[in-house]
């Protein structure tokens, strides 16, 4: 099936990457028209997880977002990702094939800032609603700014000025 | 006779015992403290051994933990406080009614403790005013204890007219509570 997968989307698919599943690597363009095939035609009718990814050093920086799928019917797991620069966060929401996309779109906006073109409610759904920025994206001091009882000698390093 | 309380200073004769209002309210007040217990994670099991038979919460006047902030006097928060839930305690906090206290149990509670990341309120004194402070992660009940006894020890010595003075109105202000 993995085989018939790679032959019918060669033109979507950018790369092949060795891992513990099938993955493949397409263009966010791609993303809607071959879940939908693949809903379709292959019965990959099962949206395991849906994450986000940021990759900060490269050139430009990107953002993706890695959908992983199941087949019920034939057990089979397929792992797809798709990138895009973060100077344009957007992505086709998938919330029209997988219902449960829903919460998980949601929940990669609300870290990622990753925007879903098409999402019903779009909104933060951990966080709290104010928040101005994306925590989980790799370009923010990993400690809260606002403590104000740490002695950083206590932890082996200079004071932070 | 020894587990009753003893008599404030004042002036006894045949029939009579003259004492101040202050020092009578205060003798009730200390020894009826209605608890809020306001528990979020390990902090509110520690507690929950605190209310049970063997160390006995209830001896100090605290029968009753009020699950209605309406009628409690002392907001307990016990656990770690995410800052989405941060909203939620002030409006418990304001729906108490005055004289109202806060005891903060708990590194999380105090300081945020080990959770020094974006969700989480680095201490409740971000958004609420408190008396006391129990370190410990999570505190034994013992230490629990000790600070509702210091609990009780402000709410014996505080003036009744604590809550109307400019500084005390000042203070909530600044947390921007009404």
């Amino acid at each position: 099936m993995i085989e018939q997968f790679q032959a019918t989307f060669s033109d979507h698919i950018i790369a092949v990457e060795a891992s513990d599943m099938p993955t493949f690597v397409i263009r966010k363009e791609s993303v809607l028209p071959v879940l939908t095939q693949l809903f379709k035609e292959f019965k990959v009718q099962f949206l395991t997880d849906l994450c986000g990814i940021h990759y900060p050093d490269a050139t430009p920086p990107m953002l993706g977002v890695v959908y992983h799928l199941h087949a019920l019917t034939t057990n089979t797991r397929i792992r797809i990702k798709a990138f895009t620069p973060v100077s344009e966060p957007h992505f086709p929401s998938v919330v029209s094939l997988f219902s449960a996309a829903n919460w998980m779109e949601r929940e990669t906006y609300d870290f990622f800032g990753i925007i879903f073109d098409g999402h019903p409610n779009l909104k933060r759904i951990l966080n709290e609603d104010g928040m101005t920025y994306f925590p989980m994206r790799k370009e923010y001091p990993l400690e809260e700014g606002t403590r104000t009882d740490k002695d950083d000698a206590q932890f082996g390093r200079e004071k932070i000025t | 006779m020894s587990n009753l309380v003893q008599a404030p200073e004042g002036v006894t004769g045949q029939g009579f015992f003259l004492t101040s209002v202050e020092k009578a309210v205060a003798l009730a007040r200390k020894n009826s403290i209605w608890p809020l217990p306001f528990a979020t994670s390990c902090c509110g099991i520690e507690f929950m051994a605190t209310m049970g038979s063997h160390y006995d919460f209830s001896r100090f006047g605290s029968e009753r933990p009020s699950f209605s902030p309406r009628q409690a006097d002392l907001l307990m928060v016990m656990g770690t406080v995410a800052k989405k839930l941060g909203p939620v305690l002030v409006q418990v906090y304001q729906q108490m009614a005055e004289p109202r206290w806060v005891l903060s149990m708990g590194a999380c509670a105090s300081s945020g403790g080990i959770f020094d990341t974006y969700s989480v309120l680095q201490g409740i004194d971000k958004v609420i005013p408190v008396d006391v402070y129990v370190p410990g992660c999570p505190p034994r009940p013992e230490q629990v204890i000790d600070g509702l006894m210091k609990i009780q020890d402000l709410v014996a010595n505080e003036s009744l007219r604590r809550r109307h003075s400019p500084e005390y109105k000042a203070l909530l202000a600044g947390y921007g509570i009404e």
